[in-house]
């Protein structure tokens, strides 16, 4: 609103001097009352106050990054609100951040998954999978028994103190194994204390947690008799272990089969064979995922009729609905036609309903033998709208129609509306006949305003996630492809299988499909803008 | 003058923006917060799926009067958590102890999220089908709370007596003037979830079974009798009696049991409580083998978890295997959702309901459903190919491609 009044001033008067441009500003400044200035402080204060807070909850857990971040931005949003000017950075900073924030956060992090394996099997760090593997390793001894323990604690070092069910008691260490001791104090059959050592209380057992799951007290000289080991600082059981780290060549060896494990560099140990051992961790494959994409031949195959069926889908969604749309808003812009404002009205509703209501309520009504379609309009007939591979993209484009014409309804009676009446006119008077004053007239004329709106819906459709997903779930399915997709399926639906659907997910592929789909739309669109401003300079 | 006011609107927006952002961050991060801060007082994050948080919060305060040791409840959508947890895990951020099905094993465990729980003597207590359903490869990873199976429903006003066969049940349900007398839910990508029962009556299991649970490299699912199962499972399709139809979804058949028009559905405790609401007579029978051999449906054992990266796995351990484990818990947990609990003491207290017992007795044949990762390949193409031989395909050929194409994947 002030930028026009704004134009509208330096249009109609001479431009200000300085001196007049200082006086202006001093005014204006005086003329900001005091309560919008406590206004300004409150609100500031507010956000100064949750940046505070944030900014201990973030040192408490040592997030020093996001700190930083959270310092800088604080600081960055006070300089632009107290500063007499910045005027447009006072309109821009708000939406810059929630930009930033929401999208470009969320780009910038699916970049960087699809350039690593992470997925199933390739979940966390190195040190996380090595923890995981060893814990999983330890098999409890056979038929061996349950052993009563108290933790004690010697010089700083933790033992167990372990009542063996026959009633020996014995100490030992992670240095030390196992040995009998004659001194211990028992209460009721049980082993609690020996002189020298602190037993622990369960309080202190659960604050020492990390040492205790460390420790591992080896049951005699042989390591083959395995370890006491306890979880809950009371009883212990003996464990062997199936594999054994070695930090130095990092490797892993299967103490059974005598296989080596080791590290190279695919983000799991493996063996000789090709054999890896889950779970793995996260490495950075570089453009790996991308040549999967493109490569691999269980991917390719559906890729290619799913990247053909996304273009046939989004093209002929726009045009089905485009024509549809500006045939309706044609006919009832025909002055002729009597209760048009009422008919418009319902022309509208389907835009209405929610589209993901609709697209439910459809598939219901397409049932093959329970359907409103097939049981009510054609008399119980079995057609299989929605599970025969190419009446089921039939339907899809039906229903996109139903929820997509009444947008292109609105638009193009608003674009008619705006075309003047004397164009038209002047054509009849020249001796055009109405198709050839459509066609040669308004037609251009409405594709120069409308062009923006079809790339945009082009780009909409070209992702309708929803649609696909609500109304067949990219069935009916393709039962010779690798990958759970179907013949319906566009590519961010397939997108979404890969990532999200059955025991093995791939992030990093699905990041580089997404990346790759964001280029596709990106060159599209960027090319037909090009040539909407080719249009604009014809007329 | 104009140009301040809308100013302050904007600052306005990021002072909301910014207290909601941060209040889902603090309220997210807070529980690990508070274990790191103060040493003396540890707590435990437990995710419960959102029906069983009032389930819980008895034992939980139970355990942290006993101990001092603050049992922090979090609901969560049970359609995301497993996901939530194999995300959060790593990242130090995930709870301590997550609530979870056991064939969520084989995923976890590949992706190095759970640890491996001790239940020590204590394993002896619980039904022998549940501590099947928690060990993977050998070691248990879960704490067992509830076994659920499916059962055949029977609504007893139209058909009197139990079907003793498969072909039974249709002929009492056609005797009672029914066209569809018998109902299991499909749906165009098939559900062997729910025809299994059928399957191992022909003597088909997906794996056979070893020392440490299912073995992948053995896949009995091609087997003769799998190929009998698909011949008959072609007979009672589209092209046969139409007994299974793909076009039968989980609300389809619940609405012709509902309605009447169909005396007999395969499900699960889950939909007993709507047949019983719409004043439906429920019985619950065993599963009608179309053989002389049983008909064994897959076994779903509900528990908990430990995280692989849980800062209190000493705390963890005891309040699941010393508390959950206990039977008042157990039925506290069977009370929220109506399934059989893990415990043989519990379980015993619970079949006093018939409903409960009737499913208990479907679930003495019962099988636990394979966890592990080969049993994602088999899903993968189970379904589809089931749903093609009900619509008609050679069974024969349908079924041997299914078999090598599992295998094919499996590798």
């Amino acid at each position: 609103m002030s930028t026009i009044t704004d134009d509208v001033e330096a249009g109609s008067t001479p431009p200000p001097t300085r001196n007049q441009k200082r006086a202006a500003r001093v005014a204006e400044a005086a003329s900001v009352g005091t309560k919008m200035l406590l206004l300004k402080i409150v609100l500031l204060g507010v956000v100064d106050a949750i940046a505070l807070y944030a900014l201990f909850v973030l040192v408490g857990h040592e997030q020093w990054l996001v700190a930083a971040i959270v310092v800088v931005v604080t600081a960055l949003f006070n300089w632009i609100y107290f500063s007499p000017r910045k005027l447009p950075a006072k309109y821009l900073a708000p939406g810059v951040l929630f930009l930033v924030v929401f999208q470009i956060f969320t780009l910038v992090y699916t970049g960087y998954v699809a350039f690593t394996n992470y997925g199933t099997g390739h979940n966390g760090t190195q040190e996380q999978a090595i923890d995981s593997l060893m814990s999983s390793a330890l098999v409890r001894v056979p038929d061996s028994a349950t052993y009563d323990v108290t933790v004690i604690d010697e010089a700083g070092q933790l033992g167990l103190l372990v009542t063996a069910p026959d009633g020996t008691v014995s100490v030992g260490n992670n240095e030390t194994p196992l040995h009998e001791v004659s001194d211990a104090t028992v209460e009721g059959g049980l082993a609690v204390a020996i002189p020298n050592a602190t037993s622990l209380d369960f309080a202190q057992v659960i604050e020492r947690t990390d040492e205790i799951t460390e420790l591992s007290v080896p049951f005699s000289e042989d390591p083959n008799d395995g370890a006491l080991r306890t979880q809950d600082g009371r009883s212990a059981y003996l464990y062997t272990s199936s594999l054994e780290y070695d930090e130095a060549a990092d490797t892993m060896t299967d103490t059974e089969t005598g296989i080596v494990y080791s590290n190279t560099g695919t983000g799991a140990f493996t063996a000789e064979d090709g054999s890896e051992l889950l779970p793995g961790w996260q490495v950075n494959v570089g453009f790996d995922n991308f040549v999967r994409a493109f490569t691999d031949s269980s991917i390719r195959g559906p890729l290619i009729y799913v990247t053909i069926w996304t273009f046939v889908f989004a093209i002929l969604s726009v045009a089905t609905t485009f024509f549809l749309g500006l045939f309706l808003a044609i006919v009832f812009n025909d002055p002729r036609m009597k209760g048009r404002k009422y008919y418009r009205v319902i022309m509208i509703l389907p835009y209405a309903f929610p589209a993901f209501l609709t697209a439910l309520v459809w598939s219901g009504m397409m049932n093959e033998s329970f359907g409103f379609i097939n049981q009510v309009i054609f008399g119980g007939a079995e057609i299989p709208w929605l599970t025969d591979p190419t009446l089921a993209k039939v339907s899809i484009l039906i229903v996109n129609l139903w929820l997509g014409f009444p947008y292109m309804f609105l638009v193009c009676t608003g674009a008619l509306q705006a075309i003047p009446e004397d164009i038209t006119e002047a054509a009849t008077v020249d001796g055009a006949r109405p198709w050839a004053i459509f066609r040669l007239i308004k037609l251009p004329l409405l594709l120069v305003t409308l062009t923006p709106l079809l790339i945009a819906s082009f780009a909409f459709n070209f992702n309708n996630f929803n649609l696909i997903y609500l109304l067949t779930n990219g069935g009916p399915r393709d039962a010779n492809a690798p990958i759970p997709v179907g013949f319906t399926d566009i590519l961010i639906s397939m997108v979404y299988k890969v990532a999200f659907t059955g025991q093995t997910r791939d992030y990093g592929l699905a990041s580089a499909f997404a990346i790759i789909i964001f280029i596709i739309v990106a060159v599209i669109a960027i090319v037909s803008f090009r040539k909407t401003k080719a249009l604009e300079d014809l007329n | 003058m104009m140009v301040k006011k809308k100013g302050l609107v904007g600052l306005g927006a990021v002072a909301l923006t910014a207290a909601v952002v941060l209040s889902g961050c603090s309220a997210s991060t807070g529980g690990s917060d508070d274990t790191k801060a103060s040493g003396s007082t540890s707590s435990l994050t437990v995710w419960v799926d959102s029906e069983r948080v009032d389930a819980l919060k008895g034992a939980a305060a139970e355990y942290s009067e006993k101990t001092g040791i603050d049992v922090k409840l979090v609901g969560k959508d049970t359609s995301t958590i497993k996901d939530d947890f194999i995300q959060q895990v790593p990242t130090g951020k995930g709870p301590d102890i997550v609530m979870g099905a056991h064939d969520w094993l084989g995923e976890l465990s590949t992706n190095g999220v759970v640890a491996p729980l001790e239940l020590g003597d204590a394993a002896a207590d619980y039904l022998p089908v549940a501590i099947d359903a928690s060990t993977y490869e050998g070691t248990t990873y879960l704490l067992p709370y509830a076994v659920e199976n499916i059962a055949m429903l029977r609504n007893a006003d139209l058909v009197a007596e139990p079907a003793t066969s498969f072909d039974d049940m249709i002929a009492k349900g056609k005797a009672a003037g029914l066209t569809q007398p018998f109902v299991v839910q499909q749906g165009a990508e098939g559900d062997p979830y729910h025809l299994y029962p059928f399957q191992t009556a022909f003597g088909a299991p997906v794996f056979g079974s070893g020392a440490e649970g299912y073995d992948p490299t053995d896949l009995q699912l091609g087997n003769a009798g799998g190929e009998q199962f698909a011949t008959w499972l072609g007979s009672q399709g589209k092209n046969g009696t139409g007994a299974f139809n793909t076009d039968i979804d989980g609300d389809i058949a619940k609405q012709a049991f509902l309605d009447g028009t169909a005396a007999f559905w395969l499900t699960g405790p889950w939909n007993v409580g709507a047949a019983t609401d719409a004043g439906i007579n429920v019985a619950i029978d065993p599963i009608p083998s179309p053989t002389d051999q049983a008909a064994q449906p897959f076994a779903g054992v509900k528990g908990f978890f430990m995280s692989a990266e849980s800062k209190n796995k000493v705390a963890a351990t005891d309040f699941l295997v010393n508390y959950i484990g206990t039977e008042a818990v157990q039925l506290e947990l069977f009370k929220a959702g109506n399934v059989l609990p893990a415990l043989t003491a519990a379980a015993e207290a619970a079949s006093e309901d018939p409903i409960i017992k009737g499913f208990e007795t479907v679930g003495a044949d019962a099988v636990p459903m394979p966890a592990i990762p080969a049993m994602g390949s088999v899903w993968q193409y189970w379904g589809i190919a089931e749903a093609a031989i009900i619509n008609g395909a050679d069974p024969v050929t349908t079924w041997q491609k299914l078999a090598s194409d599992v295998q094919a994947a499996i590798k």
